[in-house]
C-alpha cells in the first residue's frame, strides 16, 4: 500500500464517528435521491411512451349530433394548428347487461370505428381483434365492464334489443371510448334523438392547458354554438395516468433536497474540522515530505471512502423503498414492470459522490495550504480571544458554575456552533414537516372517509355479475364496509329509514344512494351519490362554494371541475339513467375516491331519471345521551328481520398510498434526525477532544462527573434552542409549500383545515425538538467527557 | 506529634503491562510539612502525586489523605474530595484562557457551591496576598510565567484545602519567575500550609521544603529531613 493509502486508512480508522456520520449523511442523500429520482421517471415514462407510440390525440371533442353534421365536423380537420385529426365517429351512450344478468351495468361511451386507426389515436389491441362485422364489439382495459373474449353484451333499453358479443380487448392511451363496434353497428346502439360525434385531434403545439384550449377554440370557431358537449384533454388523462406516482415526487424532493443540502454540510463540516483538529498531523505529513496535492488527497480520501459505503447502503435503501411505491405504481398500469432504471443509480451516485469529493476538497485545501512550521507549532500557542463576552455575561447568571461555563461555549466555537446548528435546524425542519404531513393527510383522509356518523347501515352489495365488480369504488359513500357480505335480499329502504327514524336515541340521519352515470365529453362512469335529508354534517369537506341546498343542486370535487372544464356555477348533464339530469355545481369538495369523478347531489334531482334508489346507505348521529354499540345492537334488532345490519362508524384506516406516506416520511424523518445528531455528535466530540486538557483542569479543580456531563450538555443548549425556533418556521413553510403541490399532482385542491394543520401548542414542543435532537447528540461526547481520566487530559497537550 | 495528612500504605500501580510505575511506596507526611517528591522522569513522582490527588488508584495499598481513603473513593467522590481537601498547582499553570485571572481563581469555590460574593472576596483577598490583584480583571494571556503561576496557587488555595500539591510548579518558568515561585510555596509554608512538591529541581527542593522524598524506578530511595517543621497550620 501507498504511503498516502495508509495515511488515508489510518485517517479512516482513528476518526470512527466522523467516518460514520459521512456514511450515515450520504447514505440517506443517496436513498432519498434514488427513490425521488425513480419515482420522477417512473411516473411520467409509460404514458409518454404510450402516447408517442400510439399518437395519442391531444384533444378529443364531443358532439352533439343534433346541431352540427359530420360534413362540417371534417372541415374542422384543416383548423389553425390542427397537425393530425380522426373522426367525425359516432359516438352512444349506452348501459349493457352482460351474459343476460338481470342487473343493468354500468353506462359506457361506445364509438363507431373501423380501424383502430394510425395517426391520431391508434387503439392498441391487447387482446382479441379489432370487430369486422356487425355484432361484434372491442372493450376497453379501462372500461367498467371485465373484459372477457366471447362475453355477450345486451342493451334491452334500446330498439330491437341488440346483443354484441366481445371480440378484442384494447385500449386507447388518451381514453377515448369505452368500447369500439363498426360505424355500421352505431346505428343499432343509438336511441331515437340521441347520439353524438367524437372528433379526435393533435396540435402541432400543445405542450400546455393554454395550447390546448386555444386549439379547441381554433377547431370548434366555425361550428354552430353549442355544438360541442364535451372536451377532453391529453393532459388531463396523463395527470390522472401519472397521480399514483405524482403525488410522492414533490414530498421526495422535499426530502431528497433536505438530504442533499444536509449531507453537504456534514461532509463539507466533518472534513472541514478533521483539517482543523488535525493540523498537527498535516504538519507532520508535510515534514515527512508530503506534497500539498497529496495532502488534500488524503483528506478527500478519507471522506470519499465512508462516502462510498454510504452510497452503496444508499442505494440499496432506496431500491427497497421504492418496492411498496413501485407496486402500486405497477397495479395501475397494469402488466407493465417497473424498476428502477439503471442510469438513475448511476446518476445519483456520480453525482453525490461528485459533490461529496468537491466539499472535501474544498475544506482540504486549507490542509495543503496550511505552512508547515505553523501546522507544527500547533496547540503551542493560546488560542483563546472568542466569545469572552459570552463567558462573562453566562458567568453573572445565577446558574451553577457548569452550566454558565457550557451555555457560553458556542460563542468560543462559533463556526462549529453554526455547523451543528445547521444540522439540527435540518432535522428540525424534517420532524415538523413529517408531523405536519402526517396531520394533513388525516385531515384528507378524514374528509374522505365521511365518517361523521356514529352508526352507518351500509347499502347492500350490487350484483355485478359473475366476476364480481369492476375497478370502480365500493357500493356506497362512507367508510369502507369491510369484507363483502354474504349476499341477502335487498332491504327496502324507505322500511329501513322508518326502523332508524323510531329508534329510540336517534339524533341526526340522512341516506345516500349511489348511481353511475355518463357525463357529456368524458369517458367512463362518474358516481353520482343521492341524499336523502341533510347531509352536511357527514363530514364532506368544502373546498370552495357551498354545500347542496335545494333540488337541481351539486357539489363535486376538483377532479371532476378539471376534467369537465367546469367552474362552481356551471351545469353539467349526467347520461345514462332513464333521461338526461342537468345539475348546477355549488360547491367544490374534497373527495379523491373514484379519481374525483363523482357527484353529490339530493336524491329529489334524481327523482324522475332513477327513481329507484335501491342501493342505499344509512348515516346516522345518535343522540348526545346515546351509547353506540348499544345503539347499534337495539336497532339491528329492528333491521334483521329488514335484512339490513347497522354498524358503529368510524376511521377510515386509511389507503395504501397513505400509510406509505406516513411510513416513508416516518423513515426518511428518523434518518434525518439521526444524521443531524450525528453531526452534533461529531462537533461536540472535536469540542470535548479540542478541551479535553481544559475537562481536566475542571476536574481536577473538583467538578464531578454529573457536573461535566452537565457542562458538556448544555454547551449544545443554545445551539439547539436556536436551531429549534428557526426550523421550525422553516418546516411550517416547506410543508405549506409541499401539501398543495401534493394536492395538485392528484389534482385534489386541499382545504385549509388539510393545510392550516399547526397550532401554537403542536409549535412549542416541535421547537424544543431541535434541543432533544442537539442533546441527543451530545450525550455521549458528555458521557466520555465524563468518563475521561484526569490525570491523562491534564497531560494532554 | 502533629497529625499525618498524607499516609501511603504499601502502593502499587502499574500502567498496562510496564514495569511498575510505583512499587510498594509507603509514605507518611505530617501537617504542616513541606515536603519535595525528587527524582528523574520516569521514576514515579508524578504518579506518586496522582494517587494523592485521587487522579488515580493505586492496584495495592492504600492511600489517606486528612483521614480519607483516597483510592476507595469513585469518580464523584474524588472529585468531591479534591475540591475540600487539596489545591492543586501544576507545570504548565492549567489555567483557562477564556476567564479572567479572578474567574479562574472563583472557579474552584463556586464548583463547590459557594456564594458568588463570598467568593469573591475570598479570590480577592489571596490575589491581594499573592501580590497580583492588580491583574484581577485580565486574562491569564497577558501575564507572565510568574504571574500565572501566582494565579495558579491563588486558584489552589480557594477552597483552603489542607494540602497543597504542586507538580513542577517552576518547570515552565525562567530563573528569576521560579525563585519567585519558590518563595512564595517557602512562605505558605511558614504559614502552615502542607505542601507536597514533585520535582527535579534540587534547588527548589532545598529552598522551599524540609523533607526531600527520592524515587527511582518507582521505589522510594531516600526520605531525608533537612529543617523544622512548620507550625500547625493556619488554615
Amino acid at each position: 500500500m501507498s504511503a498516502l493509502g495508509k495515511v488515508v486508512r489510518s485517517g479512516v480508522g482513528r476518526r470512527r464517528v466522523q467516518t460514520l456520520v459521512i456514511g450515515l449523511a450520504t447514505m440517506m442523500a443517496v436513498a432519498a435521491s434514488v427513490l425521488g429520482g425513480s419515482l420522477l421517471v417512473v411516473s411520467g415514462a409509460p404514458f409518454d411512451d404510450a402516447f408517442a407510440e400510439q399518437h395519442g390525440a391531444h384533444l378529443s371533442v364531443q358532439f352533439d349530433a343534433g346541431r352540427v353534421g359530420a360534413g362540417q365536423l371534417e372541415k374542422s380537420k384543416g383548423s389553425e394548428g390542427v397537425s393530425a385529426a380522426a373522426g367525425p365517429f359516432r359516438t352512444a351512450t349506452v348501459t349493457p347487461r352482460s351474459d343476460g344478468r338481470a342487473n343493468p351495468g354500468w353506462p359506457m361511451t361506445v364509438v363507431g370505428r373501423g380501424d383502430p386507426g394510425r395517426d391520431v389515436d391508434e387503439v392498441a389491441l391487447l387482446d382479441g381483434r379489432w370487430p369486422t362485422r356487425s355484432g361484434e364489439i372491442a372493450l376497453s382495459a379501462n372500461s367498467s365492464v371485465i373484459p372477457a373474449m366471447g362475453m355477450k353484451l345486451a342493451f334491452p333499453d334500446l330498439p330491437g334489443d341488440p346483443t354484441l358479443t366481445v371480440v378484442g380487448v384494447a385500449r386507447s392511451v388518451t381514453r377515448t371510448a369505452d368500447a369500439w363496434v363498426l360505424p355500421s353497428q352505431m346505428r343499432a346502439l343509438t336511441a331515437p334523438g340521441r347520439g353524438g360525434y367524437q372528433m379526435l385531434y393533435r396540435f402541432a403545439d400543445a405542450g400546455t392547458a393554454t395550447l390546448i384550449t386555444a386549439g379547441a377554440k381554433a377547431v370548434t370557431q366555425s361550428l354552430p354554438p353549442r355544438a360541442a358537449v364535451g372536451e377532453q384533454s391529453w393532459l388531463t388523462v396523463k395527470k390522472s395516468a401519472e397521480q399514483d406516482t405524482a403525488v410522492y415526487v414533490p414530498f421526495l424532493l422535499a426530502f431528497g433536497a433536505l438530504g442533499l443540502v444536509m449531507s453537504v454540510l456534514i461532509v463539507g463540516n466533518v472534513v472541514a474540522t478533521a483539517v482543523g483538529t488535525g493540523t498537527r498531523r498535516i504538519g507532520i505529513l508535510k515534514a515527512a515530505g508530503f506534497t500539498p496535492a497529496q495532502v488534500v488527497r488524503a483528506y478527500v480520501g478519507q471522506a470519499l471512502i465512508p462516502a462510498a459505503a454510504g452510497t452503496a447502503l444508499g442505494v440499496l435503501a432506496g431500491h427497497l423503498l421504492a418496492v411498496p411505491v413501485l407496486a402500486e405504481t405497477e397495479e395501475v398500469y397494469g402488466t407493465s414492470s417497473l424498476g428502477i432504471a439503471p442510469w438513475v443509480d448511476l446518476t445519483v451516485i456520480a453525482g453525490v459522490l461528485g459533490l461529496v469529493a468537491a466539499t472535501a476538497w474544498g475544506s482540504a485545501l486549507r490542509a495543503g495550504r496550511l505552512r508547515t512550521v505553523d501546522a507544527l507549532a500547533v496547540g503551542r500557542n493560546s488560542s483563546a480571544g472568542r466569545g469572552r463576552w459570552a463567558a462573562r455575561l453566562a458567568g453573572r447568571l445565577p446558574l451553577p458554575r457548569p452550566v454558565a461555563l457550557g451555555l457560553a461555549r458556542p460563542f468560543a466555537r462559533p463556526a462549529r456552533a453554526l455547523a451543528m446548528g445547521t444540522a439540527v435546524l435540518f432535522g428540525t425542519v424534517a420532524v415538523t414537516f413529517t408531523v405536519g404531513m402526517g396531520a394533513s393527510l388525516g385531515q384528507v383522509m378524514k374528509a374522505k372517509a365521511h365518517d361523521a356518523a356514529d352508526v352507518v347501515v351500509p347499502a347492500p352489495m350490487p350484483d355485478l355479475g359473475p366476476q364480481g365488480p369492476g375497478p370502480g369504488p365500493g357500493p356506497g359513500p362512507g367508510p369502507d364496509p369491510g369484507p363483502a357480505p354474504e349476499k341477502q335480499p335487498k332491504a327496502d329502504p324507505a322500511a329501513v329509514a322508518a326502523a332508524i327514524k323510531s329508534a329510540a336515541g336517534t339524533g341526526k340521519y340522512y341516506s345516500a344512494a349511489t348511481v353511475r352515470t355518463s357525463v357529456s365529453g368524458l369517458t367512463g362512469t362518474t358516481d353520482v351519490t343521492a341524499f336523502t335529508g341533510d347531509a352536511s354534517w357527514g363530514g364532506y369537506t368544502m373546498v370552495s362554494g357551498r354545500w347542496i341546498d335545494k333540488t337541481g343542486e351539486a357539489v363535486v370535487p376538483t377532479p371532476f371541475l378539471a376534467a369537465t372544464g367546469t367552474r362552481v356555477g356551471d351545469t353539467v348533464t349526467l347520461n345514462g339513467l332513464a333521461e338526461p339530469v342537468t345539475v348546477r355545481i355549488v360547491g367544490e369538495v374534497l373527495d379523491p375516491r373514484n379519481d374525483g369523478m363523482q357527484v353529490f347531489t339530493d336524491a329529489s334531482t334524481l327523482k324522475a331519471a332513477h327513481p329507484d334508489l335501491t342501493e342505499t346507505s344509512h348515516h346516522i348521529a345518535v343522540t348526545s345521551r346515546t351509547e353506540v354499540a348499544a345503539y347499534v345492537d337495539a336497532l339491528n334488532k329492528d333491521l334483521t328481520p329488514l335484512g339490513a345490519t347497522a354498524r358503529a362508524g368510524g376511521l377510515d384506516a386509511g389507503g395504501d398510498m397513505v400509510g406509505t406516506l406516513n411510513a416513508l416520511s416516518g423513515i426518511l424523518t428518523l434518518m434525518l434526525v439521526a444524521v443531524a445528531a450525528l453531526g452534533v455528535l461529531n462537533g461536540v466530540l472535536l469540542d470535548t477532544r479540542e478541551r479535553v486538557r481544559e475537562l481536566g483542569v475542571h476536574k481536577a479543580l473538583g467538578m464531578t462527573p454529573g457536573q461535566t456531563i452537565a457542562m458538556v450538555l448544555t454547551s449544545v443548549v443554545v445551539t439547539g434552542l436556536a436551531a429549534g425556533a428557526m426550523g421550525v418556521p422553516l418546516g411550517v413553510a416547506l410543508h405549506g409549500l409541499v401539501l398543495p403541490a401534493m394536492g395538485d399532482s392528484v389534482g385534489l385542491r386541499l382545504p385549509e383545515s388539510a393545510i392550516a394543520v399547526y397550532h401554537g401548542a403542536e409549535l412549542l414542543p416541535l421547537a424544543l425538538g431541535g434541543l432533544l435532537i442537539a442533546t441527543l447528540g451530545a450525550l455521549l461526547p458528555a458521557g466520555w467527557a465524563a468518563r475521561a481520566r484526569t490525570a491523562t487530559a491534564l497531560r494532554t497537550e | 506529634m502533629t497529625m499525618p495528612v498524607i499516609e501511603l500504605r504499601g502502593v502499587s500501580r502499574r500502567y498496562d503491562d510496564g514495569p511498575p510505575a510505583l512499587h510498594e511506596a509507603s509514605l507518611t507526611v505530617r501537617r504542616g510539612e513541606a515536603v519535595a517528591i525528587l527524582g528523574p522522569s520516569g521514576s514515579g513522582k508524578s504518579t506518586l502525586l496522582n494517587l494523592i490527588a485521587g487522579l488515580d488508584r493505586p492496584d495495592t495499598g492504600t492511600v489517606t489523605v486528612d483521614g480519607v481513603r483516597v483510592d476507595q473513593l469513585g469518580e464523584a467522590g474524588s472529585a468531591l474530595y479534591r475540591r475540600s481537601r487539596i489545591g492543586m498547582v501544576f507545570q504548565f499553570f492549567n489555567l483557562l484562557d477564556d476567564l479572567t485571572v479572578i474567574d479562574n481563581v472563583v472557579l474552584p469555590a463556586r464548583l463547590a457551591g459557594m456564594a458568588r460574593g463570598e467568593a469573591g472576596r475570598r479570590a480577592v483577598e489571596l490575589l491581594e496576598l499573592l501580590a497580583i490583584d492588580r491583574h484581577a480583571r485580565a486574562y491569564p494571556g497577558r501575564l507572565s510565567g510568574g504571574e500565572r503561576q501566582r494565579v495558579a496557587v491563588a486558584r489552589a488555595l480557594m477552597n483552603r484545602p489542607a494540602l497543597l500539591l504542586a507538580d513542577e510548579p517552576t518547570g515552565a518558568l525562567d530563573t528569576a519567575a521560579g525563585q519567585d515561585v519558590s518563595r512564595l510555596l517557602t512562605d505558605l509554608n511558614a504559614e502552615g500550609q502542607t505542601i507536597v512538591v514533585v520535582t527535579h529541581d534540587l534547588a527548589l527542593a532545598r529552598s522551599c521544603t524540609n523533607r526531600t522524598v527520592r524515587i527511582a524506578d518507582g521505589r522510594i530511595t531516600d526520605d531525608t529531613r533537612s529543617r523544622g517543621v512548620a507550625p500547625e497550620a493556619v488554615r
